[in-house]
């Protein structure tokens, strides 16, 4: 019996420590990776990186464009997704919340929120730039709605059924209307937890790299033109990276810094605005 | 309420009435007003909603549409064929499909496994001080983005696994009888094996997370039996929460199945781009995404586009039966919990 017992206890202790190993392992990664990119990207990291243009190879530059380029596509997929995500996710907390064609829209939207990026961006290029007949910035910047609204209409169904139902009816009894009701109380009380999904929504775009490969194309040149091809950080980084060239590499290391604290910046930012009630 | 107000209240109710007051006339257009505004909205949220949807089966269709040409020519052989020929305009996607899966497969071997223990660290062992912190570090890994992972994978743990791991496994594992072939060949550095670290890693917080929520919604009863009877804290997790989670584990790992398919960029940086098919882990293959992502803006020819666009319609089929199945997955266990 002891001897059972001992086995048993040495089987415990071995699963701890595995399990104790594992979580080491898993948050070595984190900081394997920060740690690089810090050591290489830091070194390059100086104003010249922000107030000039990506250089031909074997010169010197900066990321100007590009970042430029990343904001306005960025505030155009913001701009255009946010609103229909919105819209979206009220419908399903609000009007239709036993419904079945909110069932099957939560259901597509899950799916919606995980499908391959590449696919919106092989989608965006034919209904919008085979037609249109040249790559854009504004295919670009719809190729990354699309990966906003699943985020936002995600967050918004979920912070708007957190909203007790006694502010609706307080509302109701006051005689207010239904849209009323929910523009001026339902959504000034999840407030919070909406502008949390909009900021993970630009967390998941600003690093997204396959929806703009063939949408907004890339561009070597000061550009702000949304009918034209357009740079982005990202897309920058993919083709300085593979190039051969060391300046080319090392410029993409400072830029993959820059997009990956903006991300954890924006990420942690978001994880602090979300009520407590919602912490589990 | 001044008996003034409340008879022009009355007046809006029955408005053929004798007494119109202007009073009573502005009350009822503001009312019709709010009640316009109000169908209005609704009708937007709803559009809204059905927009969604439209919005999946619209991507379905453009990618149906857009790989008729490939699947007219080569038919039922464009998923069995190897070759990848855009010269002779032969197209295959064996090789995409088989690098697609064969990374997947590496990564989730490694994720699985490392994500439950983390979430029976998380859940059973870690103490509670320290349980947020590992969390949020653990979520901040899954919000990395991919071009980090690509990147970071290409220069810096690629050359180390050329260095260590593969020529490691090449000695020992290269000469055991059957799965000798897996490991033959020089270490590139780059290629499936090192791919499907990549994705592993990427995929692991996913699973982690999904885990530790589902292991977290295990009642509290039942544990608490397990101790009581004088289980350790491993037969607990093995035989209570475990099988008790079953189903909604199953969703988190197909979930994360869901993002490795999918996966571009880290995997277009180390995957090595070859179409074809080797027995080898270490030598260099291709996904879907790595082949869309290279050879898309650059392809000649309707056919090739074409063909590049059915590769993608098979990537999203793919992920769409994985991830709904999740979904449903997730979905029961979240019914039970509810």
């Amino acid at each position: 019996m002891t001897a059972r017992y001992a086995a048993r206890r040495r089987r415990n202790a071995v699963a701890m420590a595995l399990s104790v190993g594992a979580t080491v392992f898993g948050l070595g990664w984190l900081v394997l990776i920060l740690g690089v990119l810090l050591w290489k990207g830091f070194g390059g990291l100086s104003p010249a990186v922000f107030t000039q243009m990506t250089p031909p190879p074997g010169s010197s530059g900066g990321l100007l464009n590009p970042i430029i380029g990343s904001l306005i596509l960025t505030a155009l997929a913001v701009a255009i997704g946010t609103p229909i995500g919105i819209l979206a996710g009220t419908y399903m907390a609000e009007y239709g919340r036993y419904g079945r064609l909110t069932s099957v829209v939560r259901f597509i939207n899950d799916i919606l929120l995980s499908a391959p990026s590449i696919v919106v961006g092989l989608f965006i290029y034919e209904v919008m730039v085979a037609p249109m007949g040249h790559f854009s910035g504004l295919a670009g910047g719809v190729a990354l709605a699309m990966l906003v609204i699943p985020v936002v209409v995600r967050t918004t169904e979920d912070m708007l059924t957190l909203v007790p139902n006694a502010l609706r009816e307080a509302a109701t009894s006051i005689g207010l209307p239904r849209s009323l009701t929910i523009t001026r109380i339902c959504y000034r009380a999840a407030r919070a937890g909406m502008v949390t999904g909009v900021l993970l929504a630009v967390a998941r775009i600003s690093g997204e790299t396959a929806p703009l490969l063939f949408t907004s194309l890339n561009n070597q040149f000061w550009s702000t033109n949304l009918n034209a091809p357009m740079a982005s950080l990202p897309v920058v980084i993919f083709q300085f990276a593979l190039s051969p060239y060391k300046d080319w590499q090392s410029l993409a290391w400072t830029g993959a810094l820059i997009i990956t604290l903006t991300v954890l910046a924006l990420s942690i930012t978001a994880r602090a605005l979300i009520p407590s009630g919602r912490q589990s | 309420m001044d008996p003034a107000r409340r008879r022009s209240v009355v007046d809006v109710a029955l408005q053929e009435e004798a007494v119109v007051s202007v009073e009573a006339v502005t009350r009822a257009k503001a009312l019709d007003r709010l009640r316009l505004g109000d169908a209005a909205f609704r009708q937007m949220t709803r559009a809204a909603a059905i927009g969604v949807l439209l919005l999946l089966s619209g991507v379905m269709i453009s990618l149906i549409v857009g790989s008729l040409p490939a699947l007219r020519t080569f038919g039922f052989s464009f998923l069995t064929t190897e070759r990848w020929n855009p010269v002779t305009e032969k197209f295959g996607a064996l090789p995409a499909i088989y690098g697609t899966v064969l990374t997947s497969l590496i990564a989730m071997l490694i994720a699985v496994p490392v994500g439950l223990m983390i979430a029976f660290f998380l859940t059973e062992l870690c103490p509670p001080w320290l349980r947020r912190p590992i969390g949020i570090a653990i979520e901040l890994l899954a919000g990395v983005p991919s071009i980090i992972y690509g990147i970071w994978g290409l220069f810096i743990f690629a050359p180390f696994l050329q260095q260590t791991l593969q020529p490691f496994l090449i000695n020992t594992l290269g000469d055991v009888p059957l799965i000798a072939p897996l490991f033959a060949g020089p270490p590139y550095g780059i290629g499936m094996l090192t791919a499907g670290l990549v994705l592993a890693i990427m995929v692991l917080p996913f699973v982690t997370s999904i885990s530790r929520d589902v292991f977290e919604a295990v009642p509290g009863v039942l544990k608490e039996a397990a101790y009581g009877i004088g289980c350790t804290t491993w037969e607990v997790v093995r035989h209570v929460v475990l099988p008790y989670a079953r189903v909604g584990v199953i969703g988190g790992v197909m979930l994360g199945l869901g993002r490795a398919l999918g996966e571009t960029m880290a995997v277009t940086f180390v995957i090595g781009n070859a179409h074809r098919i080797y027995p080898s882990l270490l030598a260099p293959g291709t996904t879907i995404s790595a082949t869309i992502a290279n050879e898309f803006t650059e392809a000649v020819g309707d056919l090739y586009t074409s063909a590049l666009i059915a590769l993608g319609l098979i990537l999203f089929v793919i992920t769409f039966i994985v991830l709904a199945a999740a979904r449903y997955m997730l979905m029961r266990i979240e019914r039970r919990i509810g």
